[in-house]
């Protein structure tokens, strides 16, 4: 299931062109066909794990994808250019803060973000004020913070420091994006031009390019979790939980392997017992700023320029940050 | 990928997303709160679809140019978007088992309130396997004593070759499952095969060992009778 995808279609010969519906008709015929074979192929137990962790990180993805994508369109199409810069302060040092704030009020978890945030960047807002938006409102949205109260009974002060460390993480990169950030580096997708077409139709292309687009991406990301779910047994962590370094690093890479929705991974983090609460508070902040299926939904709205840069360096900072704010607070 | 294919392929992956809401299929993936939001999202990514199609064949009937430009090609990466549509329709993989089971250690059972209320009514009374575990780790099995106990759960293998009684617990979908386990004493049942669902009628036993994946306390039950019984509509705790 991990194979490349299917190519898109290439003209076969020059005279009799095959299109890509009749590729699309052709692959579900194909599909239906041998589907007895294909559902007897993922029967073992490790494949049907993988199979079941996909589609369920899929499903669970989906809602959020298509709310963010519905939202991002609307930005697009009906929120005026003049609005943003009304909206946020004119000097971009401090409009890294407010935007990072604003995801306060958007619940959703991180596939949303993506597109809203590159739906802000066309619009013309600042692209350190979206990227603070992008980073924080995933970590530090109301639904975010009760779940993580929630999985640590009795230590309320685990979502206080979810979210000053979150929050600092965002505004940090933002800052640091106002220095060195190239905005050639972000290169979006060209999306049908929509300045011509009537809003309902503007509106409708927009969401049917980016459901195609990062859902696309997010397919990538879902498989790779899934693969990682299954083929690294939780027992190799245990080893590593003695030194207080090396579990920080250890559940901080575990973050980005396992990818998991942040309205879920204050219950995953609970579990990881054998850790210190700072290793885990560490997971907790670089699980929704940096993990596999947004590296691949962020290459795929950004460009590889830009996520070969934006990843590294938000994961070296939440690390730090979420670190430092472990020894003050926990 | 031209605009009437995007459209196709918009529709499967809203069609699947509504057909898996629509049946109890869904709740092998993800909790049962998050039906209405999936109904929306299959409703309006069907909408996305009707209304891609629809301007497809518009622009073909008037002016034909309009569609057959080269910038009307989607993202390629969108032919992905098929994979999960033949997860779901075709494939509709298992709940997570006693495979899953195994890979992860047993979940950290919450220290609820000091004084545990007492049992409903019932004899045997019904009881999950999470509440079970709760009350014989943490109140020392106080509040289960001397009452028959009906748990229903899965059978996993234990690495010393002893069957356990599982259940995998979702707090949102199931790359987050992680097991809790419960070892069994009395007349656990033997030579079951992994993976069956069993209901297990038995009284409290104050024996616990530890998982040896995370090393965390693990709760027994002695069994008294068991029954095999289908699997639970919602195969989640």
């Amino acid at each position: 299931m991990t194979a490349p995808a299917p190519a898109p279609p290439k003209p076969e010969t020059p005279e009799r062109r095959i299109g890509s519906l009749e590729v699309l008709a052709a692959l579900l015929v194909l599909l239906v066909v041998f589907r007895g074979p294909l559902s007897s192929l993922v029967s073992g137990p490790a494949l049907q794990t993988w199979t079941t962790v996909f589609v369920s990180v899929l499903v669970q993805a989906a809602p959020f994808l298509v709310f963010g994508v519905a939202l991002s369109a609307v930005i697009a199409v009906y929120v005026p250019r003049s609005f943003w810069a009304r909206a946020l302060p004119s000097h971009p040092a401090l409009a890294v803060p407010t935007a990072g704030l604003a995801g306060v009020v958007l619940p959703g978890c991180e596939c949303g973000s993506v597109p809203i945030a590159g739906s802000l960047i066309r619009r013309g807002v600042t692209p350190a004020a979206a990227l603070a938006f992008l980073l924080a409102a995933p970590a530090i949205n109301p639904i975010v913070l009760t779940a993580t109260v929630i999985a640590f009974p009795g230590r309320p002060e685990m979502a206080v420091a979810r979210g000053v460390a979150s929050l600092a993480v965002a505004v940090l990169i933002g800052w640091l994006w106002l220095r060195l950030g190239k905005t050639e580096w972000i290169r979006l997708p060209h999306r049908p031009e929509l300045d011509d077409l009537s809003r309902a139709r503007a509106f409708w292309a927009a969401c049917r390019h980016d459901v195609l687009h990062a859902g696309g991406f997010l397919v990538i990301g879902a498989a790779a979790a899934a693969t990682i779910n299954v083929v690294v047994p939780e027992s190799w962590l245990t080893g590593l939980a003695a030194n207080e370094l090396l579990s920080i690093l250890a559940l901080a890479v575990l973050a980005v392997l396992l990818s998991i929705c942040s309205e879920a991974d204050a219950f995953v983090a609970a579990s990881l017992s054998q850790f210190s609460l700072t290793s885990r508070l560490v997971f907790l902040v670089v699980g929704p700023m940096v993990d596999l299926k947004l590296i691949s939904m962020q290459t795929g709205v950004f460009g590889r320029r830009f996520a070969s840069r934006f990843a590294p360096a938000t994961f070296v900072m939440a690390i730090l940050v979420a670190t430092v704010t472990g020894a003050v607070l926990l | 990928m031209n605009r009437l294919t995007q459209g196709v392929v918009l529709l499967l992956f809203g069609g699947a997303i509504l057909r898996a809401s629509m049946t109890d299929l869904y709740l092998r993936y993800v909790k049962e709160g998050l039906r209405p939001f999936l109904i929306a999202t299959g409703v309006l990514l069907v909408a996305a679809a009707v209304m891609t199609i629809w301007y497809s064949f518009r622009a073909a009937t008037t002016h034909a140019d309009d569609d057959q430009g080269h910038d009307h090609h989607g993202p390629g990466v969108g032919w992905l978007l098929i994979l999960p549509v033949l997860g779901l329709l075709l494939v509709a993989p298992p709940a997570l088992g006693s495979y899953a089971a195994n890979q992860a250690g047993s979940v950290v059972v919450a220290a609820g309130d000091s004084n545990y209320p007492p049992l409903p009514e019932g004899d045997p009374v019904e009881l999950s396997i999470l509440d079970y575990a709760s009350r014989a780790l943490f109140d020392a099995g106080k509040s289960l004593e001397g009452r028959d106990l009906r748990l229903t759960g899965f059978i996993t293998t234990a690495p010393d070759g002893s069957p356990m009684l599982a259940r995998i617990v979702l707090s949102c979908c199931a790359a987050d499952g992680r097991p809790i386990k419960l070892g069994m004493t009395g007349r656990p049942p033997v030579d079951v095969p992994a993976d069956t669902w069993i209901e297990v009628t038995g009284v409290y036993s104050a024996q616990t060992s530890k998982d040896p994946v995370n090393n965390v306390d693990v709760a027994f039950i002695e069994v008294k009778t068991w029954q095999e019984v289908a699997q639970p509509k919602q195969p989640y705790a």
